[in-house]
Protein backbone atom coordinates (compact mmCIF):
# COMPACT_ATOMS: atom_id res chain seq x y z
CA UNK A 1 0.00 0.00 0.00
CA UNK A 2 1.75 3.23 -0.66
CA UNK A 3 1.82 5.77 1.56
CA UNK A 4 -0.28 8.83 0.92
CA UNK A 5 -0.54 12.51 1.80
CA UNK A 6 -3.91 14.61 1.56
CA UNK A 7 -2.72 18.17 0.07
CA UNK A 8 -6.49 19.43 -1.14
CA UNK A 9 -9.77 17.99 0.66
CA UNK A 10 -13.01 19.33 -0.77
CA UNK A 11 -13.68 22.81 0.10
CA UNK A 12 -9.80 23.81 -0.38
CA UNK A 13 -10.03 22.43 -4.03
CA UNK A 14 -13.98 24.27 -4.13
CA UNK A 15 -11.87 27.68 -3.15
CA UNK A 16 -9.23 27.13 -5.28
CA UNK A 17 -11.76 26.61 -8.49
CA UNK A 18 -13.12 29.68 -7.03
CA UNK A 19 -10.22 31.61 -6.89
CA UNK A 20 -9.01 30.21 -10.21
CA UNK A 21 -12.49 31.59 -11.95
CA UNK A 22 -12.14 35.17 -10.62
CA UNK A 23 -8.72 35.09 -11.80
CA UNK A 24 -9.96 34.25 -15.78
CA UNK A 25 -12.12 36.98 -15.36
CA UNK A 26 -10.14 39.04 -14.22
CA UNK A 27 -7.55 38.61 -17.38
CA UNK A 28 -9.99 38.10 -19.62
CA UNK A 29 -12.52 41.24 -19.88
CA UNK A 30 -14.64 39.94 -23.39
CA UNK A 31 -16.51 37.31 -21.67
CA UNK A 32 -18.20 36.38 -24.85
CA UNK A 33 -14.76 35.63 -26.80
CA UNK A 34 -13.84 32.90 -23.81
CA UNK A 35 -14.52 29.03 -24.00
CA UNK A 36 -13.42 26.41 -21.51
CA UNK A 37 -11.58 23.02 -22.66
CA UNK A 38 -10.99 20.28 -20.56
CA UNK A 39 -8.63 17.78 -21.42
CA UNK A 40 -9.74 14.27 -20.87
CA UNK A 41 -9.79 12.46 -18.01
CA UNK A 42 -9.54 14.73 -15.11
CA UNK A 43 -9.72 17.99 -16.63
CA UNK A 44 -13.20 17.49 -18.18
CA UNK A 45 -15.08 17.49 -14.75
CA UNK A 46 -12.62 20.21 -13.75
CA UNK A 47 -13.31 22.41 -16.79
CA UNK A 48 -17.25 22.33 -16.11
CA UNK A 49 -17.03 23.27 -13.15
CA UNK A 50 -15.13 26.45 -13.85
CA UNK A 51 -17.62 26.80 -17.22
CA UNK A 52 -20.25 27.50 -14.60
CA UNK A 53 -18.75 29.21 -11.77
CA UNK A 54 -17.49 31.72 -14.49
CA UNK A 55 -21.17 31.58 -16.29
CA UNK A 56 -21.95 32.91 -12.63
CA UNK A 57 -19.40 35.76 -12.46
CA UNK A 58 -20.54 36.96 -15.83
CA UNK A 59 -23.85 36.39 -16.39
CA UNK A 60 -23.80 34.68 -19.58
CA UNK A 61 -22.97 31.44 -20.14
CA UNK A 62 -20.00 29.69 -20.79
CA UNK A 63 -19.00 27.18 -23.55
CA UNK A 64 -17.46 24.16 -22.69
CA UNK A 65 -15.81 21.45 -24.30
CA UNK A 66 -13.48 18.35 -23.89
CA UNK A 67 -10.39 17.46 -25.41
CA UNK A 68 -8.78 14.20 -25.47
CA UNK A 69 -5.30 13.81 -26.58
CA UNK A 70 -4.27 10.47 -27.19
CA UNK A 71 -4.03 10.80 -30.94
CA UNK A 72 -1.53 13.77 -30.50
CA UNK A 73 0.61 12.06 -27.61
CA UNK A 74 4.48 11.84 -29.08
CA UNK A 75 4.83 8.65 -26.76
CA UNK A 76 2.70 6.34 -29.02
CA UNK A 77 4.81 3.25 -30.43
CA UNK A 78 6.27 3.34 -26.81
CA UNK A 79 3.73 2.21 -24.30
CA UNK A 80 0.22 0.61 -24.88
CA UNK A 81 -2.23 2.58 -26.55
CA UNK A 82 -4.63 4.86 -24.16
CA UNK A 83 -7.92 4.83 -23.90
CA UNK A 84 -9.47 7.58 -25.97
CA UNK A 85 -11.99 9.75 -24.65
CA UNK A 86 -14.62 11.60 -26.40
CA UNK A 87 -13.63 14.90 -27.78
CA UNK A 88 -16.80 17.65 -27.75
CA UNK A 89 -15.88 20.47 -28.68
CA UNK A 90 -20.04 22.08 -29.88
CA UNK A 91 -18.69 25.00 -30.51
CA UNK A 92 -15.88 27.38 -32.97
CA UNK A 93 -12.64 27.74 -31.24
CA UNK A 94 -11.53 30.38 -34.17
CA UNK A 95 -10.80 33.59 -32.98
CA UNK A 96 -11.83 32.54 -28.95
CA UNK A 97 -9.33 32.53 -26.12
CA UNK A 98 -9.75 29.18 -25.22
CA UNK A 99 -8.75 28.26 -21.49
CA UNK A 100 -7.53 24.78 -21.39
CA UNK A 101 -7.75 22.82 -18.43
CA UNK A 102 -6.37 19.79 -16.67
CA UNK A 103 -5.75 18.49 -13.54
CA UNK A 104 -2.38 17.92 -12.92
CA UNK A 105 0.50 19.77 -14.80
CA UNK A 106 3.77 17.84 -15.23
CA UNK A 107 5.76 17.16 -17.59
CA UNK A 108 3.94 19.28 -20.50
CA UNK A 109 3.74 17.03 -22.87
CA UNK A 110 -0.12 16.58 -22.31
CA UNK A 111 -0.38 20.26 -22.82
CA UNK A 112 1.63 20.26 -26.23
CA UNK A 113 -0.66 17.30 -27.43
CA UNK A 114 -3.43 19.46 -26.24
CA UNK A 115 -2.87 22.24 -28.52
CA UNK A 116 -1.91 20.20 -31.42
CA UNK A 117 -5.39 18.47 -30.84
CA UNK A 118 -7.16 22.11 -30.88
CA UNK A 119 -5.18 23.14 -33.77
CA UNK A 120 -7.46 20.72 -35.69
CA UNK A 121 -10.33 22.63 -34.40
CA UNK A 122 -9.54 25.80 -35.59
CA UNK A 123 -7.32 28.84 -34.50
CA UNK A 124 -7.98 30.60 -31.12
CA UNK A 125 -7.09 33.87 -30.71
CA UNK A 126 -4.99 32.77 -27.83
CA UNK A 127 -4.95 29.97 -25.36
CA UNK A 128 -4.63 30.13 -21.43
CA UNK A 129 -3.86 27.26 -19.45
CA UNK A 130 -5.36 26.55 -16.33
CA UNK A 131 -4.40 23.54 -13.54
CA UNK A 132 -5.33 22.36 -10.01
CA UNK A 133 -2.42 21.35 -9.45
CA UNK A 134 1.59 22.47 -10.96
CA UNK A 135 3.85 19.22 -9.42
CA UNK A 136 7.51 20.46 -11.56
CA UNK A 137 9.62 18.58 -13.67
CA UNK A 138 8.57 20.18 -17.01
CA UNK A 139 10.10 18.51 -20.06
CA UNK A 140 9.09 21.46 -22.22
CA UNK A 141 8.77 25.17 -21.76
CA UNK A 142 5.08 25.38 -20.87
CA UNK A 143 3.90 27.28 -17.64
CA UNK A 144 0.10 27.29 -16.08
CA UNK A 145 -1.49 30.70 -16.55
CA UNK A 146 -3.76 30.02 -13.67
CA UNK A 147 -2.74 27.34 -11.04
CA UNK A 148 -4.98 26.30 -8.00
CA UNK A 149 -2.17 25.08 -5.92
CA UNK A 150 2.13 24.46 -6.52
CA UNK A 151 3.40 21.36 -5.15
CA UNK A 152 7.16 20.32 -5.12
CA UNK A 153 7.30 16.34 -5.41
CA UNK A 154 9.89 14.00 -5.82
CA UNK A 155 9.82 12.82 -9.70
CA UNK A 156 8.72 8.95 -8.41
CA UNK A 157 6.24 10.46 -6.50
CA UNK A 158 2.47 10.07 -8.01
CA UNK A 159 -0.32 12.63 -7.57
CA UNK A 160 -3.76 11.55 -7.44
CA UNK A 161 -6.50 14.38 -8.41
CA UNK A 162 -10.19 12.62 -6.99
CA UNK A 163 -13.23 14.16 -8.05
CA UNK A 164 -16.99 13.73 -7.55
CA UNK A 165 -17.76 13.08 -10.97
CA UNK A 166 -15.20 10.08 -11.53
CA UNK A 167 -16.46 8.85 -8.55
CA UNK A 168 -15.08 9.16 -4.72
CA UNK A 169 -14.93 12.14 -3.16
CA UNK A 170 -13.22 15.63 -3.78
CA UNK A 171 -9.54 15.57 -3.07
CA UNK A 172 -5.78 15.60 -3.92
CA UNK A 173 -3.26 13.06 -2.21
CA UNK A 174 0.44 12.07 -3.22
CA UNK A 175 1.69 8.99 -3.20
CA UNK A 176 5.23 8.36 -2.52
CA UNK B 1 -9.01 -2.41 -20.50
CA UNK B 2 -6.29 -1.48 -22.45
CA UNK B 3 -4.96 -3.91 -25.78
CA UNK B 4 -1.55 -5.40 -26.04
CA UNK B 5 -1.48 -7.36 -28.88
CA UNK B 6 1.03 -6.36 -31.79
CA UNK B 7 -1.09 -8.28 -34.74
CA UNK B 8 -4.45 -8.44 -35.47
CA UNK B 9 -4.86 -11.75 -37.17
CA UNK B 10 -8.24 -13.00 -36.39
CA UNK B 11 -11.50 -12.81 -33.78
CA UNK B 12 -11.24 -16.34 -32.44
CA UNK B 13 -8.40 -15.16 -30.13
CA UNK B 14 -9.75 -12.18 -28.80
CA UNK B 15 -11.73 -11.90 -25.88
CA UNK B 16 -14.60 -9.82 -25.47
CA UNK B 17 -13.67 -6.78 -24.00
CA UNK B 18 -10.87 -6.67 -26.60
CA UNK B 19 -13.37 -6.56 -29.11
CA UNK B 20 -15.54 -3.62 -27.05
CA UNK B 21 -11.95 -1.99 -26.70
CA UNK B 22 -11.74 -1.77 -30.39
CA UNK B 23 -15.48 -0.76 -30.77
CA UNK B 24 -15.20 2.22 -28.04
CA UNK B 25 -11.66 3.60 -29.55
CA UNK B 26 -13.54 3.14 -32.96
CA UNK B 27 -16.29 5.48 -32.05
CA UNK B 28 -13.19 8.36 -31.11
CA UNK B 29 -11.97 8.00 -34.69
CA UNK B 30 -15.16 8.31 -36.32
CA UNK B 31 -15.53 11.75 -34.45
CA UNK B 32 -12.51 12.65 -35.65
CA UNK B 33 -13.81 11.57 -39.50
CA UNK B 34 -16.34 14.04 -39.39
CA UNK B 35 -14.01 16.89 -38.15
CA UNK B 36 -13.29 19.76 -40.79
CA UNK B 37 -9.62 18.40 -40.33
CA UNK B 38 -10.08 14.50 -40.74
CA UNK B 39 -6.21 13.75 -39.73
CA UNK B 40 -4.11 13.28 -36.86
CA UNK B 41 -0.97 12.39 -36.19
CA UNK B 42 -1.13 9.04 -34.31
CA UNK B 43 0.79 7.33 -36.71
CA UNK B 44 3.15 9.70 -37.92
CA UNK B 45 6.40 8.23 -39.43
CA UNK B 46 5.12 4.95 -39.74
CA UNK B 47 4.96 3.08 -42.47
CA UNK B 48 2.71 0.76 -43.64
CA UNK B 49 2.64 -1.73 -46.81
CA UNK B 50 -0.72 -2.81 -47.88
CA UNK B 51 0.07 -6.21 -49.33
CA UNK B 52 -2.86 -7.25 -51.14
CA UNK B 53 -2.40 -11.09 -52.83
CA UNK B 54 -6.16 -10.88 -54.00
CA UNK B 55 -8.57 -8.41 -55.83
CA UNK B 56 -10.10 -5.95 -53.19
CA UNK B 57 -11.11 -2.64 -53.82
CA UNK B 58 -13.06 -1.62 -50.65
CA UNK B 59 -11.16 -3.23 -47.90
CA UNK B 60 -8.03 -1.76 -49.78
CA UNK B 61 -9.32 1.75 -50.02
CA UNK B 62 -10.81 1.27 -46.51
CA UNK B 63 -7.31 0.50 -45.04
CA UNK B 64 -5.75 3.32 -47.26
CA UNK B 65 -7.39 6.17 -46.24
CA UNK B 66 -7.55 5.21 -42.47
CA UNK B 67 -3.60 4.81 -42.77
CA UNK B 68 -3.52 8.04 -44.33
CA UNK B 69 -6.07 9.78 -41.64
CA UNK B 70 -3.30 8.48 -38.88
CA UNK B 71 -0.43 10.34 -40.75
CA UNK B 72 1.04 7.06 -41.84
CA UNK B 73 3.48 6.57 -44.79
CA UNK B 74 1.93 3.91 -47.45
CA UNK B 75 3.03 1.61 -50.15
CA UNK B 76 0.70 -0.21 -52.23
CA UNK B 77 1.60 -3.65 -53.21
CA UNK B 78 -0.18 -4.74 -55.80
CA UNK B 79 0.13 -8.24 -56.98
CA UNK B 80 -0.07 -7.36 -60.58
CA UNK B 81 2.46 -5.73 -60.87
CA UNK B 82 4.74 -7.66 -58.04
CA UNK B 83 7.47 -10.58 -58.09
CA UNK B 84 5.01 -12.59 -56.52
CA UNK B 85 4.07 -13.19 -60.21
CA UNK B 86 7.93 -13.88 -60.77
CA UNK B 87 7.53 -16.80 -58.25
CA UNK B 88 9.08 -15.42 -55.33
CA UNK B 89 7.50 -16.55 -52.04
CA UNK B 90 5.34 -14.70 -49.65
CA UNK B 91 8.12 -15.14 -47.02
CA UNK B 92 11.17 -13.62 -49.35
CA UNK B 93 8.47 -10.64 -50.30
CA UNK B 94 7.28 -9.82 -47.19
CA UNK B 95 11.16 -9.46 -45.85
CA UNK B 96 12.16 -7.73 -48.56
CA UNK B 97 9.71 -4.99 -47.69
CA UNK B 98 10.46 -5.55 -43.62
CA UNK B 99 14.48 -4.66 -44.79
CA UNK B 100 12.88 -1.23 -46.01
CA UNK B 101 12.09 -0.48 -42.26
CA UNK B 102 8.49 -0.76 -42.07
CA UNK B 103 6.33 -0.65 -39.25
CA UNK B 104 2.90 -2.78 -40.43
CA UNK B 105 1.85 -5.42 -43.19
CA UNK B 106 -1.94 -5.04 -44.13
CA UNK B 107 -1.87 -8.83 -45.56
CA UNK B 108 -5.01 -9.79 -48.10
CA UNK B 109 -4.20 -13.25 -49.34
CA UNK B 110 -6.37 -16.17 -50.80
CA UNK B 111 -4.58 -18.54 -48.33
CA UNK B 112 -6.10 -18.76 -44.98
CA UNK B 113 -3.27 -18.39 -42.23
CA UNK B 114 -0.80 -15.93 -44.39
CA UNK B 115 -1.11 -13.40 -42.12
CA UNK B 116 -0.24 -15.58 -38.82
CA UNK B 117 2.74 -17.50 -41.06
CA UNK B 118 3.57 -13.53 -41.54
CA UNK B 119 3.50 -12.21 -38.01
CA UNK B 120 5.88 -15.34 -37.15
CA UNK B 121 8.50 -14.57 -39.29
CA UNK B 122 7.92 -10.46 -38.94
CA UNK B 123 9.06 -8.05 -36.86
CA UNK B 124 5.98 -5.74 -38.21
CA UNK B 125 2.85 -5.37 -36.91
CA UNK B 126 0.57 -7.66 -39.00
CA UNK B 127 -3.05 -7.20 -39.83
CA UNK B 128 -5.33 -9.55 -41.49
CA UNK B 129 -7.55 -7.80 -44.23
CA UNK B 130 -8.96 -11.16 -45.06
CA UNK B 131 -7.20 -14.37 -45.61
CA UNK B 132 -8.86 -17.36 -47.98
CA UNK B 133 -12.21 -18.85 -46.34
CA UNK B 134 -10.48 -18.32 -42.59
CA UNK B 135 -11.26 -15.31 -40.98
CA UNK B 136 -12.20 -10.92 -42.62
CA UNK B 137 -11.27 -9.63 -38.79
CA UNK B 138 -11.74 -5.69 -39.51
CA UNK B 139 -14.71 -6.66 -41.26
CA UNK B 140 -16.73 -8.01 -38.32
CA UNK B 141 -15.43 -5.44 -35.95
CA UNK B 142 -16.71 -2.79 -38.28
CA UNK B 143 -20.14 -4.79 -38.27
CA UNK B 144 -20.26 -5.13 -34.28
CA UNK B 145 -19.59 -1.65 -34.14
CA UNK B 146 -22.61 -0.82 -36.89
CA UNK B 147 -24.89 -3.08 -34.81
CA UNK B 148 -23.82 -1.68 -31.71
CA UNK B 149 -24.32 2.06 -32.70
CA UNK B 150 -27.98 1.15 -34.57
CA UNK B 151 -29.15 -0.74 -31.42
CA UNK B 152 -27.16 0.33 -28.67
CA UNK B 153 -25.95 -3.70 -27.58
CA UNK B 154 -25.40 -6.40 -29.12
CA UNK B 155 -25.71 -9.20 -26.61
CA UNK B 156 -29.32 -10.82 -26.57
CA UNK B 157 -29.65 -9.67 -30.25
CA UNK B 158 -31.18 -12.11 -33.01
CA UNK B 159 -28.48 -12.03 -35.93
CA UNK B 160 -29.09 -13.89 -38.89
CA UNK B 161 -25.85 -14.33 -41.49
CA UNK B 162 -27.89 -15.26 -44.52
CA UNK B 163 -26.23 -16.62 -47.90
CA UNK B 164 -22.94 -18.40 -48.73
CA UNK B 165 -21.40 -19.29 -45.07
CA UNK B 166 -19.15 -22.15 -46.16
CA UNK B 167 -16.63 -19.98 -48.50
CA UNK B 168 -17.12 -16.91 -46.25
CA UNK B 169 -14.55 -15.74 -44.06
CA UNK B 170 -16.68 -12.79 -43.35
CA UNK B 171 -19.26 -15.00 -41.70
CA UNK B 172 -16.06 -17.15 -40.02
CA UNK B 173 -15.29 -13.55 -38.18
CA UNK B 174 -18.86 -12.07 -37.23
CA UNK B 175 -20.05 -15.72 -35.77
CA UNK B 176 -17.10 -15.50 -33.05
CA UNK B 177 -17.38 -11.70 -32.77
CA UNK B 178 -21.50 -12.17 -32.21
CA UNK B 179 -21.09 -15.43 -30.13
CA UNK B 180 -18.38 -13.66 -28.04
CA UNK B 181 -20.68 -10.90 -27.19
CA UNK B 182 -23.61 -12.89 -26.50
CA UNK B 183 -25.87 -12.76 -29.72
CA UNK B 184 -28.21 -15.23 -30.55
CA UNK B 185 -26.50 -15.96 -34.45
CA UNK B 186 -28.76 -18.27 -37.17
CA UNK B 187 -27.18 -19.12 -40.27
CA UNK B 188 -29.29 -19.71 -43.03
CA UNK B 189 -28.70 -20.77 -47.06
CA UNK B 190 -28.78 -23.72 -48.88
CA UNK B 191 -27.78 -27.03 -47.54
CA UNK B 192 -24.63 -26.86 -49.46
CA UNK B 193 -23.69 -23.59 -48.48
CA UNK B 194 -24.81 -23.64 -44.96
CA UNK B 195 -23.59 -27.16 -43.85
CA UNK B 196 -24.65 -28.48 -40.12
CA UNK B 197 -21.18 -28.51 -38.92
CA UNK B 198 -21.43 -24.77 -38.04
CA UNK B 199 -24.02 -25.51 -35.14
CA UNK B 200 -20.35 -26.42 -33.38
CA UNK B 201 -19.63 -22.55 -33.81
CA UNK B 202 -22.39 -22.11 -31.09
CA UNK B 203 -24.98 -20.85 -33.75
CA UNK B 204 -28.59 -22.48 -34.93
CA UNK B 205 -28.60 -23.54 -38.93
CA UNK B 206 -32.18 -23.88 -40.55
CA UNK B 207 -32.87 -23.70 -44.20
CA UNK B 208 -35.83 -22.37 -43.76
CA UNK B 209 -35.35 -18.82 -44.99
CA UNK B 210 -38.48 -17.29 -43.43
CA UNK B 211 -38.10 -19.02 -40.31
CA UNK B 212 -34.61 -17.73 -40.27
CA UNK B 213 -35.61 -13.61 -40.70
CA UNK B 214 -38.49 -13.67 -38.79
CA UNK B 215 -37.82 -13.08 -35.59
CA UNK B 216 -33.95 -11.22 -37.03
CA UNK B 217 -32.88 -8.03 -35.40
CA UNK B 218 -30.15 -8.07 -37.78
CA UNK B 219 -30.23 -9.86 -41.01
CA UNK B 220 -26.34 -9.74 -42.63
CA UNK B 221 -26.31 -10.97 -46.11
CA UNK B 222 -23.43 -12.64 -47.72
CA UNK B 223 -22.69 -12.46 -51.48
CA UNK B 224 -23.03 -15.22 -53.17
CA UNK B 225 -18.83 -15.64 -53.93
CA UNK B 226 -19.18 -17.55 -57.68
CA UNK B 227 -15.51 -16.88 -58.02
CA UNK B 228 -14.61 -18.76 -54.50
CA UNK B 229 -17.30 -22.00 -55.57
CA UNK B 230 -15.47 -24.78 -57.61
CA UNK B 231 -18.36 -26.40 -58.00
CA UNK B 232 -21.95 -25.63 -58.36
CA UNK B 233 -23.53 -25.28 -54.97
CA UNK B 234 -27.02 -24.24 -56.18
CA UNK B 235 -28.71 -24.96 -59.31
CA UNK B 236 -28.82 -20.92 -60.57
CA UNK B 237 -28.60 -17.46 -59.25
CA UNK B 238 -32.04 -17.04 -59.97
CA UNK B 239 -33.17 -20.17 -58.40
CA UNK B 240 -30.73 -18.67 -55.23
CA UNK B 241 -32.84 -15.27 -55.57
CA UNK B 242 -36.31 -16.71 -55.32
CA UNK B 243 -35.60 -19.15 -52.35
CA UNK B 244 -32.75 -16.68 -50.07
CA UNK B 245 -33.05 -13.03 -52.19
CA UNK B 246 -34.48 -10.80 -49.67
CA UNK B 247 -37.12 -9.34 -51.21
CA UNK B 248 -40.18 -6.77 -50.39
CA UNK B 249 -42.31 -9.54 -49.74
CA UNK B 250 -39.81 -11.33 -46.72
CA UNK B 251 -38.79 -8.01 -45.85
CA UNK B 252 -42.61 -7.32 -44.78
CA UNK B 253 -42.60 -10.60 -42.84
CA UNK B 254 -39.67 -9.47 -41.14
CA UNK B 255 -39.72 -7.28 -37.25
CA UNK B 256 -40.08 -3.64 -38.50
CA UNK B 257 -36.92 -2.35 -37.17
CA UNK B 258 -34.56 -5.45 -38.27
CA UNK B 259 -31.65 -3.99 -39.88
CA UNK B 260 -30.44 -4.71 -43.07
CA UNK B 261 -26.46 -5.50 -43.69
CA UNK B 262 -24.31 -6.41 -46.65
CA UNK B 263 -20.71 -6.58 -46.07
CA UNK B 264 -20.16 -5.72 -50.42
CA UNK B 265 -19.55 -5.78 -52.95
CA UNK B 266 -23.49 -6.01 -53.25
CA UNK B 267 -25.38 -8.34 -56.28
CA UNK B 268 -28.53 -6.71 -56.74
CA UNK B 269 -30.99 -9.09 -57.70
CA UNK B 270 -29.68 -11.65 -55.99
CA UNK B 271 -29.27 -12.13 -52.35
CA UNK B 272 -30.75 -8.35 -52.25
CA UNK B 273 -33.58 -6.48 -54.36
CA UNK B 274 -32.61 -3.10 -55.27
CA UNK B 275 -34.91 -1.17 -53.83
CA UNK B 276 -33.98 -3.12 -50.22
CA UNK B 277 -30.19 -2.47 -50.61
CA UNK B 278 -31.44 1.49 -50.76
CA UNK B 279 -34.46 1.54 -48.09
CA UNK B 280 -33.89 2.94 -45.09
CA UNK B 281 -33.82 -0.08 -43.15
CA UNK B 282 -30.28 -0.50 -44.44
CA UNK B 283 -26.91 0.23 -43.06
CA UNK B 284 -24.98 -0.75 -45.61
CA UNK B 285 -23.35 2.75 -46.12
CA UNK B 286 -23.24 3.62 -43.10
CA UNK B 287 -20.72 -0.18 -42.42
CA UNK B 288 -18.27 1.49 -45.36
CA UNK B 289 -18.33 5.19 -43.35
CA UNK B 290 -17.35 3.00 -39.92
CA UNK B 291 -15.04 0.51 -41.44
CA UNK B 292 -12.86 3.50 -41.44
CA UNK B 293 -13.01 4.25 -38.00
CA UNK B 294 -12.71 0.44 -36.83
CA UNK B 295 -9.36 0.14 -38.89
CA UNK B 296 -7.89 3.54 -37.24
CA UNK B 297 -8.52 1.96 -34.32
CA UNK B 298 -6.93 -1.13 -35.60
CA UNK B 299 -4.19 0.23 -36.62
CA UNK B 300 -3.65 3.11 -33.48
CA UNK B 301 -4.23 -0.35 -30.89
CA UNK B 302 -1.74 -2.27 -32.41
CA UNK B 303 0.66 0.94 -32.52
CA UNK B 304 1.40 0.39 -28.44
CA UNK B 305 0.94 -3.55 -28.96
CA UNK B 306 3.97 -5.52 -27.70
CA UNK B 307 4.20 -8.86 -29.26
CA UNK B 308 7.52 -10.93 -29.40
CA UNK B 309 10.54 -9.35 -30.40
CA UNK B 310 11.61 -12.71 -31.51
CA UNK B 311 10.58 -14.21 -34.79
CA UNK B 312 11.28 -17.32 -36.63
CA UNK B 313 14.11 -18.05 -38.99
Amino acid sequence: MPESTLILNAPAIQRALTRIAHEIAERNEASSEVVVVGIQRGGVPLGRRLGALLTGIWGQPVPTGSLDVSMHRDDLDRRAAPNVQPTEIPFDVTGKTVVLVDDVLFSGRTIRAAMDALNDFGRPRRIQLAVLIDRGHRDLPIKADFVGKNVPTAHTERVRVRLTEMGGADEVVIEK
Amino acid sequence: MSWNRKHLLDIESLAPEEIITVLDTARAFKAVGERAIKKVPALRGKTVVNLFVEPSTRTRTSFELSEQRLSADIINFNTEASSLKKGETLKDTARNLEALNIDFIVIRHSASGAPHFLARVLHASVINAGDGAHEHPTQALLDMFTIREKKGRIEGLNVTILGDILYSRVARSDIWALTKLGAKVTLCGPSTLVPRVFEQMGCRVTHDVEEAIRDADIINLLRIQHERQRKSMFPSLGEYSSLFGLNKARLARTKPDALIMHPGPINRGVEIDSEIADCGRSVILEQVTNGLAVRMAVLFLVNGGKGPQEVAP
